[in-house]
């Protein structure tokens, strides 16, 4: 039949020759081939012990930042939850009282804030929206997998950016 | 023979069955390994060092796995088929010449060997004939309709191949005229070039050995022969009803089947236990020459099994590289390429015989 779009190839299957009959040549080109991958460098990056490094970019877990007196920067305004498309970020706004100017910038301050890791997909709205420059999303650190649920509900005690950067596995109690 | 003397075979006869078996076991890890390394992996790497646990957690893991024998499985074929498979691979290795002799006061020389029958090649070639039957029953019992065609398929492919593989055999016999192993690996312990312990066999019959390469991983089911498994089309081939240990030993199997062809190709064609210059390392390590020719026996064990874990290593480079013959594929190149390839080469070795005792070469 004529082809109508006169692309049409006719492939036939044509007789071995010799050498392909003898396979070994085949065979001995194989083996080269592997032979070479079998002394190439492992493209493998061994988990636990190694871990491939993230982007500079990379949105990871969250952290609340403090400012250069080590006071808590956020002022409890909502936007970053009214930002979030996931709905994973809650908070209860409470006042600064008398003697805890050292703790908190501004009168208003988050008494709970929590960041549900579960919901949250990780936009970075949440840093967009933010005008006090208190919650980032760090591009070193995600969150570690745990057995329950409720453990990936992140309250301020994991959230707030430790005193001491140094020692910020201490001051962050991890339930691993 | 005396007590002691018992004793001692006895003892060898042990430390071969254990190096086998110990060979076998980390065959499975090196298989893996290999496999990773070809295909740009690292393989299992996690139990023990370089993972080299592997293999007992493996051997845990199907030991403690249930003994599951199918309703409607032939129950004592059934069992029958796993033995009899470990059973004949790990006979074959009882005539292989593992070393040449140590020489004792007290006992003469002992031989470094499980048996010495001067009929050794005639034995290993009816145990590993009989090794297909391990296969075939377990097929067959399994009462499972891919069971049952890998098994036919093992038996068909394994009768074709040992045609050739025979008559690739009789060419090195017409060569060193005898059947007894450890006299081939004698024999192979002449100079050649003036380099001692170079008379390989490999040199005279190149064709030969490629035949019996190509046969022997036809009987032992490996890539690219591996029809009887061939997991893409039958499931798991023979072995698909089975579990636990009763797999693990159709696995074993295979592994030790591959140590003793190993073992027998070096002997055959690459000089055994013999190693190059191997008078001269032994005449300068002692002036004695007992204790040189045990200092040689000691290292001719070695080189032997260095060998062997060449040989090895071959089995599964070539398995990670080439994929599955079909089976007219298989069948037309045992029956139409290597039987009559074999016949022309055993034309060519008398004719070779012929003319050099004419000559006298």
């Amino acid at each position: 039949m004529e082809s109508l779009s006169n692309r049409k190839k006719v492939l036939e299957q044509k007789p071995m020759t010799v050498t392909e009959k003898m396979y070994l040549p085949a065979i001995f080109n194989g083996l080269s081939i592997t032979m070479r991958h079998f002394f190439k460098k492992k493209p493998t990056i061994l988990y636990p012990e190694q871990k491939r490094e993230f982007g500079r970019e990379f949105r990871g877990l969250h952290v609340l930042r403090r400012d250069e007196q080590g006071r808590e920067r956020c002022t409890a305004c909502g936007l970053c939850a009214v930002a979030c498309p996931a709905e994973a970020i809650t908070m209860v706004a409470g006042e600064r009282k008398k003697g805890e100017e050292h703790l908190y910038r501004e009168e208003k301050y988050a008494v709970t804030y929590e960041i549900n890791m579960l919901r949250c997909i990780f936009c970075g709205l949440c840093e967009e929206a933010c005008p006090k420059e208190a919650v980032f999303l760090q591009n070193d650190k995600t969150a570690p997998p745990r057995f329950e649920r409720d453990e990936f509900i992140y309250g301020k005690d994991r959230l707030v950016e430790p005193l001491e950067r140094a020692d910020s596995k201490e001051n962050i109690k991890y339930r691993y | 023979m005396e007590i002691p003397a018992l004793a001692i075979q006895a003892l060898i006869i042990l430390a071969i069955f254990g190096i086998t078996l110990l060979i076998a076991t980390y065959c499975t890890w090196a298989e893996r390994r290999i496999a990773g390394f070809l295909q740009d992996r690292p393989g299992p790497n996690r139990v023990g060092p370089w993972g080299l646990g592997q293999p007992l957690a493996d051997a845990v893991k199907l030991f403690f796995k249930e003994e599951f024998i199918p309703a409607t499985a032939n129950k004592w074929l059934f069992i029958a088929g796993p033995s009899l498979a470990m059973l004949t691979a790990l006979m074959s290795s009882a005539v292989v010449p593992f070393g040449n002799t140590i020489l004792s006061d007290e006992f003469g020389a002992i031989r470094i060997q499980g048996i010495e029958v001067n009929i050794g090649m005639l034995y290993i070639f009816g145990v590993v004939s009989l090794g297909v039957y391990g296969i075939m029953i377990g097929g067959w019992a399994s009462n499972n309709k891919f069971s049952l065609l890998g098994a036919i398929r093992a038996a068909s492919q394994n009768i074709s191949y040992e045609i050739a593989l025979g008559l690739s055999l009789i060419a090195v016999l017409m060569m060193t005229g005898t059947l007894s192993l450890r006299e081939i690996a004698l024999q192979q312990a002449e100079p050649l070039f003036g380099i001692s312990g170079m008379n390989w066999n490999i040199f005279y019959q190149p064709l030969g050995f490629i035949i019996f390469l190509t046969c022997a991983f036809a009987e032992t089911n490996r890539t690219p022969f591996d029809l009887p498994e061939s997991e893409a089309e039958l499931v798991g081939g023979y072995h698909t009803e089975y579990g636990s240990m009763k797999l693990g030993l159709y696995l074993f199997a295979e592994y030790v089947n591959i140590i003793v062809v190993s073992a027998v190709m070096s002997t055959l064609y690459f000089g055994g236990f013999n190693f190059p210059f191997q008078n001269e390392i032994g005449a300068l390590l002692s002036s004695d020459p007992k204790v040189a020719h045990n200092i040689i026996t000691v290292m001719g064990i070695g080189v032997f099994f260095l060998k062997i874990f060449a040989f090895i290593f071959f089995f599964m480079w070539v398995r990670w590289t080439l994929p599955r013959f079909r089976y007219d594929q298989l069948l037309n190149l045992g029956w139409k390429g290597l039987i009559p390839l074999s016949i022309i080469n055993i034309i060519l070795t008398g004719t070779a015989i012929l003319l050099s005792e004419h000559f006298g070469w």
